[in-house]
């Protein structure tokens, strides 16, 4: 039965249990619906959340979003992994951006000016700056930057934490899969199904194939704290740390759907991951993985009421940025539910063309 | 009108754009309106061919470009062949842009294999374009092996070096009777235009646009610059002169 004021979310992702979560504190009674919880991007996310070295050319205002969102996460992460009573693998550490020869330090260069120019907080350093940070650096990398504020989170810490959060809130979790949101019987519906958006709403999310390694350390602890973004000949690779000796070691961006981990991608990753820390050749490799981004046309997410569906709120479309863009999404969700302003640039009717009627 | 014309068919742009490298879908369909660009390369490798609503091929389609499948990512001719038959049918066009690499570090042809991959597509029904070196004699044995174009590297792909050999694309260009297509190397919009004006009847780029800041408007400079080029390239340039002539002589003035 369907009372005043009830909320149903498609999807139990971080966003979605976010959402969830953050309705219920509100008094809303919540209901989450996903056949298999927390099973998209966010399993084999990285974590990073970095605003400052994410931030490109063209996209000022999903940076400022970013930056927003980052700016929210010490206190959501203490605030959850309170109420949840785990660690969900917050580090504040920051990140180094490391070019291995002159071509890849002028691209960093290039970026990083444009990064500084927003006033976002980057510094250069030269490799041997580098290498005292980091010393399992290779001694020939070239310079790079230090992004102080661009930190990280496990997601695989992340989304049980907000499961488990949601559910001692009050939140349902039930496995159903839903393929016509009119099927929802709710006041309020929240379509946060990543991926799966595209095909219940009309609106232009499609998969963005990423395929990512995990390694473990040999002795515990990985040897080094930051999270590295590197460029190595051309290739890019990141590379994020975590307590227990992981070390995830991504991505690949294709505009594809499928879900095979090639040996090609594999060799590419590694390769560029040992050519900046040669250390990592005696890791164990003990996952290969591929997840798929809900890339919109503008990399930015869809936040905001569905075009033509009264109740219908969107919270989807995070493409890279799902981790980061957690807490702000969640907040902006309720503050729309409870009758606030939706996002501007960040609304479903930009796509309006796009929507089925 | 000055049309382009490869294999029969003739399109009113001689700029040929890449999709590969842009930030967003918003950013390369903006770069492509820009660049008034008629055809367009997809990498089979590189890109899933479900057709995704509000995907790479959504966007192509709906602008009703033509596609050029390329080989991006072979390095034998056998692995080429295979894409070349793949891509018609994923994509149904029997055109295909051939790349057959043979040094991953510098992305440069590999011309013994680009032969040998050329006369077999030749033979199996293929319009092939194949991106070679700036070698004037192998450019022109891609040419009787009845290509449909050649294209020559200006430079090593995504590096904006321009064109190293300036020379041999001239050379080239008198050397075949296909169209010839500037590949590769272009960093800005004077290389494309240069490009033009040694006789190039078209130039492909991809990087230069779309891993400029601003996509869009690096996407209209090259629009321009094939333009300009082309229409200098025709209008038959003054030689060059290692001393001054004045452009209004001041002797035989009529003095009144």
């Amino acid at each position: 039965m369907t009372g005043r004021g009830d909320v149903a979310i498609v999807g139990a992702g971080p966003i979605g249990l976010a959402v969830a979560w953050r309705c219920v504190q509100r008094g809303r009674r919540v209901t989450v619906l996903d056949p298999a919880p927390g099973s998209g991007a966010s399993s084999v996310a990285a974590g990073m959340l970095s605003p400052v070295s994410e931030s490109y050319f063209g996209e000022r205002e999903l940076t400022a979003l970013l930056v927003d969102s980052a700016a929210r996460w010490p206190a959501f992460a203490a605030e959850l992994g309170e109420a949840a009573g785990v660690d969900v693998g917050y580090r504040a550490e920051g990140t180094l951006v490391v070019a291995l020869t002159a071509d890849d330090l002028a691209a960093v260069d290039r970026l990083r000016g444009y990064q500084a120019g927003l006033g976002l907080p980057i510094e250069p350093l030269v490799g041997s700056a580098l290498r005292e940070r980091e010393p399992l650096l290779a001694p020939g990398v070239r310079g790079g930057a230090h992004a102080p504020t661009d930190h990280q989170v496990d997601p695989r810490r992340l989304v049980p934490a907000l499961r488990r959060a949601a559910v001692a809130a009050g939140v349902t979790i039930r496995a159903g899969a839903v393929t016509d949101l009119s099927t929802v019987d709710s006041e309020t519906v929240v379509v946060a199904a990543g991926c799966g958006t595209a095909a219940l709403t009309g609106l232009p999310i499609r998969p963005v194939k990423g395929q990512v390694l995990r390694l473990a350390a040999p002795g515990g602890e990985p040897g080094f704290r930051h999270v590295i973004r590197g460029h190595a000949d051309g290739s890019s690779v990141y590379l994020v740390p975590r307590r227990g000796g992981e070390v995830v070691v991504g991505a690949t961006e294709e505009e594809r759907a499928d879900a095979q981990v090639t040996a090609g991608a594999v060799r590419d990753l590694l390769r560029a991951a040992t050519d900046l820390v040669p250390d990592l050749a005696e890791y164990a490799l003990v996952e290969t993985g591929v997840g798929h981004r809900p890339g919109t046309p503008d990399n930015a997410p869809v936040i905001g009421p569905l075009p033509g569906r009264p109740g219908v709120i969107v919270a989807a479309g995070h493409h890279r940025h799902g981790i980061v863009l957690t807490p702000v999404t969640a907040d902006l969700v309720v503050d729309l539910i409870e009758g606030g302003a939706a996002p501007s640039p960040f609304t479903p009717d930009r796509f309006a063309e796009a929507v089925r009627g | 009108m000055d049309r382009l014309v490869i294999a029969g068919e003739s399109f009113g742009s001689r700029l040929i754009l890449g999709t590969g490298g842009a930030a967003s879908l918003h950013a390369l369909a903006a770069a492509i309106d820009a660049s008034g660009a008629e055809m367009v390369t997809v990498a089979l490798r590189r890109v899933g061919t479900e057709g995704t609503p509000g995907g790479l091929l959504d966007l192509l389609a709906r602008r009703g470009l033509r596609l050029l499948p390329n080989t991006a990512g072979c390095f034998t001719a056998a692995e080429a062949i295979r894409t070349a038959h793949l891509a018609r049918e994923a994509f149904g066009t029997s055109w295909v842009k051939l790349e057959v690499i043979g040094d991953e570090r510098t992305l440069l042809p590999d011309g013994v294999e680009l032969v040998r991959a050329a006369e077999r597509l030749v033979a199996d029904g293929f319009t092939v374009l194949p991106y070679s070196s700036d070698d004037p004699a192998l450019a022109r044995r891609l040419a009787h092996a009845g290509c449909a174009a050649v294209m020559p590297a200006g430079a090593p792909i995504g590096s904006g070096l321009g064109i190293l050999n300036p020379h041999h694309i001239g050379l080239i260009q008198q050397a075949v009777a296909v169209p010839v297509i500037l590949d590769a190397g272009v960093g800005t919009a004077s290389d494309a235009a240069l490009a033009m004006e040694l006789g190039c009847d078209g130039v492909m780029l991809a990087t230069a646009v779309t891993r400029a800041a601003e996509p869009a408007r690096m996407a209209e400079a090259m629009r321009h610059a094939v333009i300009a080029g082309r229409l200098a390239a025709r209008a038959g340039r003054i030689p060059r002169r290692s001393h001054a002539l004045a452009s209004t002589p001041d002797e035989g003035r009529a003095l009144l």
